[in-house]
C-alpha cells in the first residue's frame, strides 16, 4: 500500500508498505530517518517516541497506516518543531520546504562515521542542548525518544517539579546514565526556558 | 609566514582548553541529540539483504534432521544456511575456549540457540522463511544446576572436552575452578567469639543494553568482507570471525559502528559471523538487526550464583576468618567463566582484612542460557553475599554496621586472599565515612506538610496501590572491591596512533585506535589528554577499525586506563618528535630550544617558565607527525591452581553504597529513595562523566536489588521472560536520587593516578539495598532480586 503523510514538515510518500510495518520501520528503513531508535518494538522503552499530530507515542506500535494524513515529528525534526512551537499548527514549520529531510535525501542517506567534533553548525532545541550540557547523553541510544517525550512535557509545563518530570518520562527506559543526568537537563532546559521568557 | 620564535615575538600563550580534569562535553553529543549518529542497526546499503537467525525451541536436544527446502524456495529469499554450509573446518568460536558452534551442529544446548540463518529482501520475508525451516529434535534431559551437572549420573554438556582447564576440574561439567587457601581458617575460627554463615543466591541479571545487536557485512570485490558492528573489542571478534569464513584477517575488515551500550554483553559474537557468511554466499551487503526477544538469546549473561560463607569474629569486632565456596552457572558454553571464577575467588574476602581464608569458586556448564562477562564481572556476587554477612556479624556483635566494616576495611598495604598486596590507596574506611556522614532524606517525603500523600513518591508509584499506611523505612550500607583490567597473566595491551599536522592555518590532531565507544565517554577523554598533551585545540577521533593495532576490550574499566594510557603515550612520543622538529628548525633563534624543559601549550612551543618559543604552525608547516604506539600495563601473574596465590590483578577500585528504602510491608513493595554513593577515582579525567558512570553503575545494581531477574524454568531451561515487558528494567520512576562524592586519591601507578570507574558503584549497590530492606523489614532477605512474596511472605 502508499502512505501519504507529512514527516518533520515535509509531506512524504511511501510506497509498497507491508499492511505490517510500523511507522518506526517506515521512518527508518524507507524515508532514511533513523533518529527514531528501535530498541524493543514492543511499546516498552520509548526510544522509538515520535510526536503523532503533536501527542508523543511508540512509533513501534502504530501501524504505518495509521499515519495516513498525519503529521509526524520525530527527533531529526526536533530542533524545527521547537523553534517553531508558536506558530498556528506546530509541526508545520517547514510549510515552506526549507527544512527536513526530503524523500529522495531521504533515499540517498547512508551512515556515515563520527568525525569525533561536534556539530556546532547545528541549531539545536533547547532540550537537544540541555542533555548535552548536562551529561544526560551517554550511548544515546535512548536519547531520541526521552528528547522527543521531554520537549512534550516542557511544552505542556514550563516548570515541572522532579515528580512530573519522572511521571513524564516514565515510559523512556535509559540503561547507561541512572537518570539522575537526564532529570538535570529537563531541570536545565525548563530553567533556560524560563530565563528567557 | 616568517619564522616566530624569535625574542620579539614572545608573548604569554593562552592555555589549551578542553584538557583533563575539566568537564568537558562528548564528541559525539550534537550527533546524538539530533538523531544522526549512526547506530549499528541504523546501518544502511544500496540492494541490501536482511539476515535472521533461527534458534532452537528447546534447550537440550539432539538434531535429527533439518530440512530447509520450503524456507529457500521463498520468493524473495536468497540464502538460508545450516552447520553444513560452513566454509572450513573451524566451526566453533569462543572468548578463551572455541567451544560454541557458529551454527548448532548434532545438538543444541540451550533454549535460543542458533540453528539456521536467512537472507531475504524483507525482514518479515525472512523471519517467515525461518519459520518454514523444520527440524527433527530428540529431547534430552536438561543439567540446570550443581546437583544435575556433577550427580552421578550426569550427562555431559560437551563430550570430549579438551581445553586446558580439564586437568584440574573435578568434573568434565564443571568449566574452572580456583581455590584459594590462605593460612588455616579452621584454626583461626577458634579465636572467633561468634561465628555467622549464610546461603545466597544470585539471580540472573541481563545487560539490556538499548541498542540491539545489529550489523551490516558487505562483500568486497578481493573476496573478503567489511563489516561495521556494535561491539565491545574489534580485535577479538576479528580473530575469532576470520577462521570461520576461512579468510585471512586483512580481509575481515572491521569498523566500529555505534553502539547502544554495551555492559559486557557485547564481548561475545553474536551475529558477526552469520552476517558475513550470508554476505559472503549471496554476493551482497547483509544486515542483521536483532529484536528484543532475540537479543534476550543472543548475547550471554551475568552469573547467577549460589554462595555459601562462613565468617568468625571477636567480640572486639576483628574478623578472624572466612570460608566460602561460590558456584557460579556457566549455562551451555564457557564465554568468560574461567575469568569470571578467577574474579569472583580472588574477590570474595571483599575489601577487608582477613588473613585464613578458604575459597573455592567454581563454575558450571549447564544447559541453561550460557553466562559471561557483565560490570562488575564475579565480584558482584560475591559482594551480595559477604556485604550480607558483615551485617550479621555485626548484628550479632552489637555493633553498627558501619563501624564493624570500618574497623576491619583494608587500606593500602594489606595482603588480599591472594597475597598480592595492594600497593595504591584503599580508602575503604573513609567511604564508608564519607556516605554516613550524609545527612539523610527526610522522612515520609511523599506527605507533603499536611497534605495528602503524592502517590508517585510511594512504593508502587503511579499504580496508586498505597497511600502510605504500611509504609516503613530502612537504610543499610555496603562497600565492595572490584579489581581493574585483565588479570591473572594475561597480556593485557592497548595501541594508539596519534597524528598532528597543521590544517588550514590550524594545528590539529587526530586520534586513531581501535577502542570501542559504547557510551562510556573514552572519545571525550581521549580528546582531552591529546589537548593536554600536545597542546592543541582540535582533536579529530578517527572511527574505530582494525586498521589500527588493538585496544582490548572495553571492559573491566580498563579503557581510560589501558587505551588512555596509550594514547598519553603516544601523543608524549608525538610531541618529542614536533621539539626534534623545533630544535633542528628553529633551535637556533632561541637558547632555551636547547636547555629548557619544553611543552606544547595553546598551539605553541613554550617553556616551562611560559615562554614563547614557537608557533606549531612554523614548527610543523605542511609536514605531520604520526606515529603509533603500544601501552602495556605492568605485568600479573595467574593465580596458583590449588592455593590461589599470586599478583594476578593490576589494580583496584573501590565504592560505598548507602541505600535508603521505603517498604509498604502490606504489599511487598520496595521504593528505593536515596542511594548516596562514595568512590575513589585516581583522578578525576572528565568529571561530568565520572559522576555519570558512578549513576549508572549504581541504578544497575539498584536493578538486580529490586526487579531484574532472567527467569529459566528449572525443569526444561527455558527462558519464561525474554522481552521488556516481563524483564523488568528500572524506570525514571523506579531510581531514586543519587548523590556521588568522589575521592582523588592518586594511584602511583597509572595514568594520571586514574583509577578504573566503571565498574565499582554496581558491586555494593545490590547489598546496600538489600540491607536497608533488612534494615526495614526484620526479613533475613538471602535472594537477590527480592521480589514482593519474599516480603509479605506469601
Ligand atoms: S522501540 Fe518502541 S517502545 Fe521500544
Ligand atoms: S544513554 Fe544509553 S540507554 Fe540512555
Amino acid at each position: 500500500m502508499r502512505v501519504n503523510f507529512t514527516v518533520n514538515g515535509r509531506p512524504q510518500e511511501a510506497d509498497d508498505v507491508w499492511e505490517g510495518e510500523s511507522l518506526l520501520y517506515v521512518l527508518r528503513e524507507r524515508m532514511g530517518l533513523p533518529g527514531s531508535k528501535n530498541a524493543c518494538e514492543q511499546g516498552e522503552c520509548g526510544s522509538c517516541t515520535v510526536r503523532l499530530d503533536g501527542v508523543p507515542v511508540c512509533a513501534c506500535l502504530v501501524a504505518a497506516g495509521q499515519a495516513e494524513g498525519r503529521e509526524v515529528v520525530t527527533v531529526e525534526g526536533l530542533a524545527d518543531y521547537a523553534k517553531h512551537r508558536d506558530d498556528a499548527h506546530p509541526g508545520t514549520g517547514c510549510a515552506a520546504g526549507s527544512c527536513g529531510t526530503g524523500l529522495d535525501a531521504a533515499k540517498r542517506w547512508q551512515s556515515k562515521p563520527t568525525d569525533g567534533r561536534t556539530g556546532e553548525a547545528d541549531e539545536l532545541s533547547p532540550i537537544q542542548q540541555a542533555f548535552i550540557d548536562a551529561g544526560a547523553v551517554q550511548c544515546g541510544f535512548c536519547t531520541p525518544g526521552l528528547l522527543v517525550a521531554a520537549d512534550e512535557l516542557l511544552e505542556q509545563n514550563s516548570s515541572p517539579s522532579d515528580a512530573d518530570i519522572r511521571e513524564a518520562l516514565s515510559g523512556n527506559l535509559c540503561r547507561c546514565t541512572g537518570y539522575e543526568k537526564i532529570l538535570d537537563a529537563v531541570r536545565l532546559a525548563a530553567a533556560r526556558q524560563e530565563e528567557t521568557v | 609566514m616568517g619564522v616566530t620564535g624569535s625574542p620579539t615575538n614572545i608573548q604569554q600563550g593562552s592555555k589549551t582548553k578542553g584538557g583533563i580534569g575539566e568537564s568537558t562535553l562528548r564528541p559525539d553529543g550534537t550527533l546524538k541529540v539530533t538523531g544522526e549518529f549512526a547506530y549499528s542497526s541504523d546501518m544502511w546499503h544500496e540492494d541490501m539483504l536482511w539476515g535472521f537467525t533461527l534458534r532452537s525451541t528447546t534447550a537440550h536436544a539432539e538434531i535429527r534432521s533439518i530440512d530447509t527446502s520450503e524456507a529457500l524456495a521463498t520468493s524473495g529469499v536468497y540464502a538460508v544456511l545450516t552447520y553444513d554450509d560452513l566454509p572450513t573446518d573451524v566451526k566453533n568460536y569462543g572468548l578463551e575456549i572455541q567451544d560454541t558452534p557458529v551454527l548448532a551442529h548434532g545438538k543444541v544446548r540451550h533454549h535460543g540457540e542458533p540453528v539456521a540463518v536467512v537472507a531475504a529482501d524483507h525482514p518479515e520475508t525472512a523471519r517467515r522463511a525461518a519459520a518454514k525451516i523444520k527440524i527433527e529434535y530428540v529431547e534430552l534431559p536438561v543439567i540446570t544446576d550443581e546437583a544435575s551437572a556433577t550427580g552421578p549420573d550426569a550427562l555431559l554438556v560437551h563430550e570430549g572436552r579438551d581445553d586446558h582447564h580439564i586437568g584440574h576440574v573435578p568434573h568434565p561439567n564443571i568449566v574452572h575452578r580456583q581455590p584459594i587457601i590462605r593460612g588455616n581458617a579452621d584454626e583461626a575460627a577458634k579465636r572467633a567469639d561468634v561465628i555467622v554463615s549464610g546461603d545466597y543466591t544470585f539471580g540472573m541479571q541481563d545487560q539490556a543494553f538499548l541498542g540491539p545487536e545489529s550489523g551490516l557485512a558487505v562483500p568486497a570485490e578481493d573476496g573478503g568482507v567489511d563489516l561495521y558492528v556494535a561491539t565491545q573489542w574489534l580485535h577479538s571478534d576479528l580473530r575469532q570471525i576470520a577462521p570461520v569464513l576461512g579468510l585471512p584477517e586483512d580481509k575481515v575488515r572491521m569498523t566500529l559502528s555505534g553502539v547502544g551500550g554495551a555492559f559486557g554483553g557485547r564481548e561475545d559474537l553474536s551475529m558477526q559471523i552469520h552476517a558475513c557468511l550470508l554476505a559472503l554466499r549471496t554476493g551482497k551487503p547483509v544486515k542483521i538487526v536483532y529484536n528484543r526477544f532475540e537479543s534476550f538469546f543472543g548475547h550471554v549473561h551475568r552469573h547467577p550464583a549460589k554462595l555459601h560463607y562462613e565468617h568468625g569474629a571477636t567480640k572486639d569486632g576483628k574478623l578472624t576468618h572466612m570460608k566460602c565456596r561460590i558456584v557460579l552457572d556457566g549455562g551451555a558454553y564457557a564465554s568468560a567463566s574461567p575469568a569470571v571464577v578467577g574474579n569472583a575467588s580472588s574477590l570474595s574476602a571483599g575489601p577487608y582484612v582477613i588473613e585464613d581464608v578458604d575459597i573455592e569458586a567454581i563454575a558450571l556448564y549447564t544447559n541453561n542460557p550460557p553466562c559471561g562477562a557483565m560490570r562488575g564481572f564475579g565480584a558482584v556476587q560475591a559482594c551480595f553475599a559477604y556485604e550480607a554477612q558483615m551485617d550479621k556479624l555485626a548484628a550479632k556483635l552489637d555493633m553498627d554496621p558501619v563501624e564493624f566494616r570500618q574497623i576491619n576495611a583494608m587500606e593500602q598495604g594489606t595482603l588480599l586472599p591472594t597475597g598480592q598486596a595492594c600497593d595504591s590507596p584503599a580508602p575503604v574506611a573513609e567511604l564508608l565515612r564519607l556516605v554516613k556522614a550524609r545527612p539523610l532524606p527526610p522522612e515520609q517525603q511523599w506527605l507533603a506538610a499536611g497534605e495528602a500523600a503524592d502517590v508517585r513518591a510511594l512504593p508502587g508509584g503511579l499504580s496508586n496501590t498505597t497511600h502510605g499506611e504500611g509504609v516503613v523505612r530502612g537504610v543499610g550500607y555496603a562497600v565492595g572491591i572490584k579489581n581493574v583490567g585483565f588479570s591473572e597473566g594475561f597480556d593485557d595491551y592497548s595501541t594508539a596512533r596519534v597524528r598532528m599536522e597543521i590544517i588550514n592555518g590550524e594545528p590539529v590532531a587526530t586520534v586513531h585506535t581501535a577502542m570501542a565507544e559504547v557510551g562510556q565517554g573514552g572519545v571525550t577523554v581521549h580528546a582531552q589528554i591529546v589537548r593536554t598533551e600536545l597542546g592543541v585545540n582540535q582533536v579529530t577521533i578517527h572511527p574505530a577499525d582494525t586498521r589500527v593495532g588493538s585496544a582490548g576490550s572495553t571492559s573491566a574499566s580498563r579503557q581510560t586506563y589501558m587505551t588512555g594510557g596509550a594514547v598519553k603515550n603516544a601523543a608524549e612520543a608525538v610531541r618529542e618528535k614536533v621539539l626534534e622538529i623545533g630544535r633542528a628548525k628553529l633551535g637556533t633563534y632561541h637558547p632555551a630550544w636547547a636547555t629548557a624543559e619544553l611543552l606544547l601549550e595553546g598551539g605553541k612551543v613554550v617553556t616551562d617558565g611560559g615562554e614563547i618559543l614557537a608557533d606549531l604552525v612554523d614548527v610543523l608547516e605542511d609536514e605531520a607527525v604520526d606515529l603509533e604506539l603500544e601501552w602495556r600495563h605492568r605485568p600479573t601473574v595467574a593465580f596458583d591452581l590449588k592455593t590461589g596465590q599470586g599478583d594476578g590483578h593490576v589494580q583496584y577500585s573501590f565504592a560505598a553504597h548507602r541505600a535508603v528504602v521505603e517498604v509498604d510491608t502490606e504489599l511487598g513493595l520496595v521504593k528505593v529513595i536515596e542511594l548516596a554513593v562514595a568512590q575513589d577515582v585516581g583522578k578525576a579525567l572528565n568529571p561530568l562523566s565520572v559522576v555519570g558512570q558512578i549513576q549508572g553503575g549504581t541504578i544497575q545494581g539498584l536493578g538486580i536489588a529490586v526487579m531484574e531477574e532472567i527467569i529459566v524454568d528449572p525443569k526444561t531451561a527455558k527462558v519464561r521472560n525474554p522481552s521488556f515487558t516481563d524483564y523488568l528494567l528500572p524506570t525514571i520512576l523506579d531510581t531514586p536520587t543519587v548523590p556521588v562524592d568522589v575521592l582523588e586519591l592518586a594511584d602511583e601507578h597509572a595514568p594520571y593516578g586514574l583509577r578504573g570507574i566503571g565498574e565499582a558503584p554496581t558491586l555494593s549497590s545490590t547489598p546496600a539495598v538489600l540491607a536497608a530492606i533488612r534494615n526495614a523489614t526484620g526479613l533475613e532477605l538471602d535472594r537477590t532480586p527480592v521480589r514482593p512474596e519474599h516480603l509479605t511472605g506469601v
